[in-house]
């Protein structure tokens, strides 16, 4: 992918552009609002943008693009970490928000989860993983000849996971789309709901498609 | 020279005051309508008796007349000698055609008369043994024959009246002017005393002493009522004072010795000449406190705004059994997971006015410490419903160890940790936090014991909004638990 780092803080902006390039991304690198506004193509297909910076912050250059016509999704990062700083980014056009600091597992797993949303229409009815398959009209998931049965919670998370299917997908990133908590509890809450839910669609099958990733969180993911 | 002067500023002071230039222009509105009052009086009285006068004279005029056509002059003189005699206020001058006095009891004609016409003389008017000059009004008139008849009447009394009534008006109108400046000053005095009182305390307050209060005189006037409200406002203002100042007492604080651990270590293995994989460790280590550190500020930021009440303003219906219902189906597996029977009782339509994230967070919480204290085949309950008061409450039982009586209170401070649960994760600000979130919704927060185990319960106010579905909130009369 093809990344635009829009962040005055050189260093840090150095770091995110060694990890990311380090996952196989091309990036570019501006050092604030304006001169983003000039390097922003649509080659770009995720912009990683600091929400406070001199010259023209995140939130008016995101502005500025979004009203240019340019959708290229946005993932601000930000030390404002309320939920109404949240809500101010996301309104100007921004399409996820990170508190600083983060780990850059986490930042990884938003990029590439913002990177395929391009690609995969939200209004799509059939959510495919290997031999599982999503129907979201019916609200049936079947695996192999099985019908699965969820709780509705577990299907909302089975289909986050499906939307993000290949990627890595924090324990955050969880928290805030299937449960819209915006903060972590101290109990492996996330890790259990995970564990309930391979437990009704990876047991008894020859292979296993929820993957936990060491350090980062999980992946659907359907073997070759 | 300084007395002058201090007076002079008083004396400015006091004139420029609101309330004195509402009293001069009040003091200016009851001159006029006294002015105006008088005037009508005046006005009609005089008036009235004048024409009175004229009334009588003509009524006179005419009749002599009368009587002069049928009784010719000797019977005009007869009748006019006749009414001439003693004290009457009726004057009559009879003369020939060259103004020589036949009869009446004027000695001299009066100058400047014109036949026909009324005129205003004055007369020397015999009292006792004295002259005294006097006012009188009378009418000039021809008689057939050329000669002249003036009849008239003593208005000295009148001029007398009117005299009297112009002083009073003065009089009253100087009173009226007095009263109104000298009470305006009064007023002015009185408020500029009151308002220097508030202004003495917001300069002292403005030096930085935010323990003043403005005084309040207890009569419960307008300016006690301002003067409560800025009472209200400073405490509001020292209260979000006090918080931002407890949360940077507390990131220097407990922030210091955390980081201080971490740099030691980093200088110690720096120091040693250890392989990789030991600085790989350390790494590791450093990157896993340095979460934990993070973990604690944001704790102590949030802790810090509930406490403020920053965001009170801010609040917003919140569907209290909604955001428990997820709450409880997030824990539910992780309480399975750990050996724990969770039972939920929620009533279904509580709400308060809150903010919905601490809300959230302040549960989550609580169900966190619930679930890291209790131990396998323990239970954990959490109920809601509608308490005595009528506000909703929310209530979190275990079963583990409890909290001994002792140290209910303090272990709703921040980073205390009781003896024994120091070897468990946890920041020690989980219960803070809930404290915090509590006093931002104006919440009673009280620990219980569950024989055994501990009883966290949440009592929110009673409010308008507490339940949505049916009116029973409001038929009892709040009551507020002790804390």
């Amino acid at each position: 992918m093809r990344i635009l780092i829009v962040e005055d803080d050189k260093d840090a902006a150095s770091y995110i552009a060694k990890a990311l390039k380090e996952a196989g991304h091309v990036v570019d690198v501006a050092d604030n609002g304006e001169d983003a506004l000039g390097i922003a193509t649509d080659a770009h297909e995720v912009m990683i943008v600091d929400r406070m910076m001199p010259k023209m912050d995140g939130i008016q250059m995101v502005e500025q693009l979004r009203a240019q016509g340019v959708a290229t999704p946005v993932l601000f990062l930000s030390a404002l970490g309320k939920v109404d700083d949240r809500v101010a980014g996301l309104q100007a056009g921004g399409d996820d928000y990170l508190v600083k600091p983060f780990a850059i597992a986490e930042l990884l797993a938003r990029v590439e989860a913002l990177g395929r949303r391009k690609g995969t229409p939200e209004t799509q009815t059939r959510l495919v993983c290997g031999d599982l398959v999503m129907d979201l009209i019916a609200r049936e998931v079947v695996r192999g000849n099985s019908e699965i049965d969820l709780q509705p919670r577990e299907f909302k998370l089975l289909e986050y996971l499906l939307r993000n299917a290949g990627r890595v997908v924090t324990r955050s990133m969880l928290l805030e789309n299937v449960w819209d908590y915006h903060f972590d509890p101290q109990t492996n809450v996330i890790d259990v709901h995970i564990s309930r839910l391979r437990g009704k669609i990876d047991k008894g099958f020859d292979t296993q498609i929820l993957e936990t990733v060491r350090g980062a969180g999980y992946r659907l993911h359907a073997p070759d | 020279m300084p007395g002058i002067a201090c007076m002079r500023l008083i004396n400015t002071r006091l004139i420029r005051t609101s309330w004195f230039r509402m009293a001069v222009g009040y003091a200016v509105l009851s001159i006029f309508s006294v002015t105006m009052l008088f005037a009508l009086l005046y006005w009609n009285t005089a008036v009235f008796v004048a024409e009175q006068t004229e009334e009588t004279i003509e009524i006179e005029i005419t009749g002599l007349a009368e009587h002069y056509r049928q009784a010719g002059l000797f019977g005009l003189t007869e009748v006019i000698q006749e009414r001439s005699k003693g004290q009457r206020l009726s004057l009559y001058l009879l003369t020939d055609p060259n103004r020589r006095p036949i009869a009446g009891n004027l000695n001299a004609w009066p100058p400047n008369t014109q036949p026909g016409e009324w005129l205003d003389f004055d007369y020397q008017r015999t009292i006792g043994s004295g002259q005294v000059e006097h006012r009188a009004h009378a009418r000039h008139l021809i008689l057939p024959g050329g000669f002249h008849l003036l009849v008239g009447y003593d208005v000295q009394d009148q001029v007398r009246l009117e005299r009297r009534m112009r002083q009073s008006m003065i009089w009253i109108g100087a009173l009226a002017l007095v009263l109104g400046l000298g009470g305006g000053l009064l007023m002015a005095r009185h408020w500029l005393r009151r308002v220097d009182s508030v202004n003495k305390t917001v300069s002292d307050i403005m030096g930085g002493d935010m323990t003043r209060r403005v005084p309040l005189s207890g009569t419960d006037d307008e300016l006690d009522r301002l003067a409560r409200n800025l009472n209200n406002m400073l405490d509001r203002i020292e209260a979000l004072m006090n918080g931002l100042r407890q949360v940077t007492d507390n990131i220097a604080h407990d922030l210091r010795s955390p980081l201080n651990r971490l740099r030691t270590r980093l200088d110690v293995t720096l120091m040693q000449d250890v392989d990789k994989q030991a600085y790989r460790d350390a790494l590791i280590q450093t990157m896993r406190e340095t979460d934990d550190l993070l973990k604690t500020f944001n704790a102590l930021l949030l802790i810090g705004e509930a406490e403020s009440g920053l965001d009170r303003s801010r609040l917003e219906w919140v569907d209290l059994s909604m955001r428990l219902g997820d709450v409880v189906e997030l824990y539910e597996p992780a309480a399975e997971e750990a050996g724990l029977a969770m039972v939920s009782d929620i009533e279904p339509g509580l709400g308060v006015r809150g903010n919905p994230n601490l809300i959230s967070q302040a549960i989550v919480n609580l169900l966190d410490n619930a679930l890291k204290y209790t131990p396998k085949q323990g239970a954990v309950r959490i109920a809601a419903g509608l308490g005595e008061g009528g506000g909703p409450y929310v209530l979190v039982a275990d079963s583990g160890p409890g909290i001994p009586v002792e140290d209910r209170e303090r272990v709703l401070d921040r980073f205390v940790r009781l003896e024994g649960s120091r070897s468990s994760p946890g920041s020690g600000l989980g219960l803070s936090l809930v404290a915090a979130v509590a006093k931002l919704h104006q919440a009673t927060l009280s620990l219980e014991d569950n024989h055994p185990g501990l009883i966290v319960r949440l009592q929110f106010p009673p409010s308008a909004e507490s339940v949505s579905s049916s009116g029973i909130a409001r038929e009892k009369p709040g009551r507020r638990r002790r804390r």
